[in-house]
């Protein structure tokens, strides 16, 4: 860290995270490689989210998890482009009572036009 | 898909506060603290304005003087502490919790988490009569009827027993007395701190012990004996007479300040082993923080002084209205500047709201919930009933189990799910949340009669105290970062 001086021990701990490990498999490592950026998961997949699927008989019941968790993928993070609650001028608060999809999914409520 | 380096960077969640010249950060996810250097200053000045792309921002950096390397460093450091985050901004912080990694979450309490401290209400009677009493006034919860006013022996053993059977890998626990007033069953207080450290040092463990009391029946034999056992002492008093005996009387409507004074100076004197500490209840009327302050800490001797608002339905006559806050919070500033005067040269000043803000900020603590009642600590009442903390004994609503028969998991399942910060959504868009999470379970019940509903009547309080405290914590840390380390060892005593 050189921009940001850790001032608590929380901030401590998070520094010790991040910082590079040492002396890691040196052989593979190719000192001309520019600085890391920022690793950002592309794609759904990577962060609980399998994208809109149906099951064989194209239904949703049968799914592992359920329907609305990928309703809400689509209404925040995900551009595909899925019917759900907009949430730019309609429905700005649809998932407002879903802090986290994994726990709360269920709080999110169908919505009448 | 979009490419990583075109997708906007925009502010992550944190609060920016400036002291002693310097700014600093307050990130909130995690609870962590962090000086910015110029650079990082700029960046954040930067993305105050608007978003921007990665090209983007190294561009404008490399126009201002950076090298392109040193661009995308800083980019990157600050990305990757979450000060700075990508991605599309109607995500917001609130989804990016599900995904952080676990410095920044705050997820489920353990279902396993050991004891540390019992809060032992040895009796539920009192020789006082003060009306705001949360125990004994027009909120109280207690259900004492047909219980047993006084608290046995054999029942403090088996909550003894219960503690150190349940506290299993931590080193030392504590053992708080409480009531009613705690000395009315001094008898059994003794045996109680005898037979706990036998037992404790049997285990090769320790065990340490506090008291709250209002200080009417402290007699030398006492305070030898508090002293001897290094227990520490917490006062409940309001003030100097004209103050204290507004509400903390006896039955007959007299007064208790005449009696505890020459008392609480013989503890003063007498008592040298542990901080003696003064613990004011703010109501109507009771607002003159300074004065109070002054009183008992240089005319009396406390070591500390902690206020805290009384917790009593809006309704209520000794309530305290919204200017009356705002009088006590300015109070609080003054006091506090004075503070942090006195930390500079090393000094403690002795105003506990302040160091109490000021050691959760040194850890950095991120709180699942506002304290430890049902987690790391419960109360015992008179009868061997489990509450989530003294302030819950001898209410049937709240009783989560008997001492005879363990805590019941379900019951403190439900009441630790309620009082997550998860379940508390008006606080997810707060940034004082990893200190306050909702604050006091049992405030909560009075006012909104659910111990899990966010405590919404002082929320711009709590962030104003904030505020306060994080901008003496950037001067401390700057001008005189030795006295922090004090509240390393803070924890482990307290």
């Amino acid at each position: 860290m050189k921009h940001l001086r850790p001032l608590n021990q929380k901030a401590t701990r998070i520094v010790r995270q991040l910082a590079p490990p040492e002396e890691d498999v040196i052989a593979l490592q190719n000192p001309q490689q520019p600085a890391p950026r920022p690793h950002i998961p592309m794609g759904c997949s990577l962060s609980f989210s399998p994208g809109w699927e149906v099951d064989s008989a194209g239904g949703t019941a049968g799914l592992c998890q359920p329907v609305e968790r990928d309703i809400y993928d689509c209404y925040v993070t995900c551009f595909w482009p899925a019917q759900v609650p907009d949430h730019l001028n309609n429905s700005p608060n649809w998932a407002n009572k879903c802090a986290a999809a994994t726990k709360d999914w269920r709080d999110l409520d169908l919505v009448f036009p | 898909m979009i490419a990583a380096e075109t997708r906007a960077y925009h502010l992550g969640e944190f609060r920016a506060f400036s002291a002693a010249g310097r700014r600093f950060l307050y990130l909130v996810p995690a609870g962590a603290i962090f000086e910015l250097d110029a650079a990082a200053q700029t960046l954040i000045d930067r993305l105050a304005c608007s978003e921007a792309s990665h090209d983007q921002l190294v561009a404008e950096l490399t126009a201002q003087g950076f090298s392109a390397s040193d661009a995308q460093e800083l980019i990157a450091e600050l990305s990757q502490s979450r000060v700075i985050v990508g991605g599309d901004p109607a995500v917001g912080a609130v989804y990016d919790r599900a995904v952080v990694d676990s410095a920044y979450s705050c997820d489920d309490a353990p279902a396993d988490f050991p004891l540390q401290t019992l809060v032992l209400n040895l009796t539920n009677q009192c020789n006082l009569s003060c009306q705001y009493c949360y125990e004994f006034g027009a909120d109280k919860v207690a259900t004492p009827s047909g219980k047993p006013k006084f608290m046995d022996f054999e029942t403090a053993k088996a909550s003894i027993d219960f503690l150190l059977n349940q506290s299993s890998g931590r080193r030392g626990v504590h053992i708080t007395f409480f009531g009613g007033e705690t000395l009315m069953n001094f008898p059994v207080l003794k045996q109680v701190v005898t037979y706990a450290k036998d037992r404790s040092a049997g285990e090769g463990r320790s065990i340490d012990f506090s008291l709250t009391t209002n200080a009417t029946l402290l007699t030398p034999a006492i305070i030898e004996f508090l002293s001897e056992n290094r227990i520490g002492v917490t006062v409940s008093m309001d003030g100097p007479a004209d103050l204290h005996d507004k509400l903390r009387v006896f039955a007959n409507g007299r007064g208790s300040y005449d009696v505890i004074e020459p008392r609480v100076r013989a503890l003063i004197q007498n008592h040298r082993t542990r901080p003696i500490t003064a613990r004011v209840t703010l109501t109507s009327g009771v607002t003159d923080v300074i004065r109070i302050f002054r009183h008992l800490k240089n005319d009396l001797g406390f070591h500390e002084v902690g206020f805290a608002p009384v917790t009593t339905s809006p309704n209520r006559l000794y309530a305290i209205n919204d200017r009356g806050m705002d009088q006590v919070l300015e109070q609080f500033h003054i006091l506090a500047d004075e503070y942090l005067e006195y930390a500079l040269r090393g000094e403690m000043h002795g105003f506990s709201n302040v160091s109490d803000t000021l050691s959760e900020l040194y850890q950095g603590v991120n709180k699942s919930h506002p304290c430890g009642a049902a987690l790391g600590l419960v109360g015992v009442g008179p009868s061997g009933d489990i509450a989530p903390c003294h302030r819950f004994v001898d209410s049937d609503n709240h009783a989560l189990g008997h001492i005879s028969t363990g805590i019941d998991r379900e019951k403190q399942k439900d009441f630790l799910r309620r009082g997550h910060i998860n379940s508390k959504y008006d606080c997810h868009t707060c940034w004082a949340r990893p200190l306050c999470a909702g604050g006091c379970h049992h405030e909560a019940y009075v006012r909104y009669g659910d111990t899990g509903h966010p405590n919404l009547h002082y929320c711009d309080w709590i962030r104003g105290w904030t505020d306060t405290c994080l901008r003496i914590y950037g001067a401390i840390s700057v001008q005189n970062p030795e006295f922090l380390r004090l509240f390393a060892e803070r924890k482990a005593l307290s």
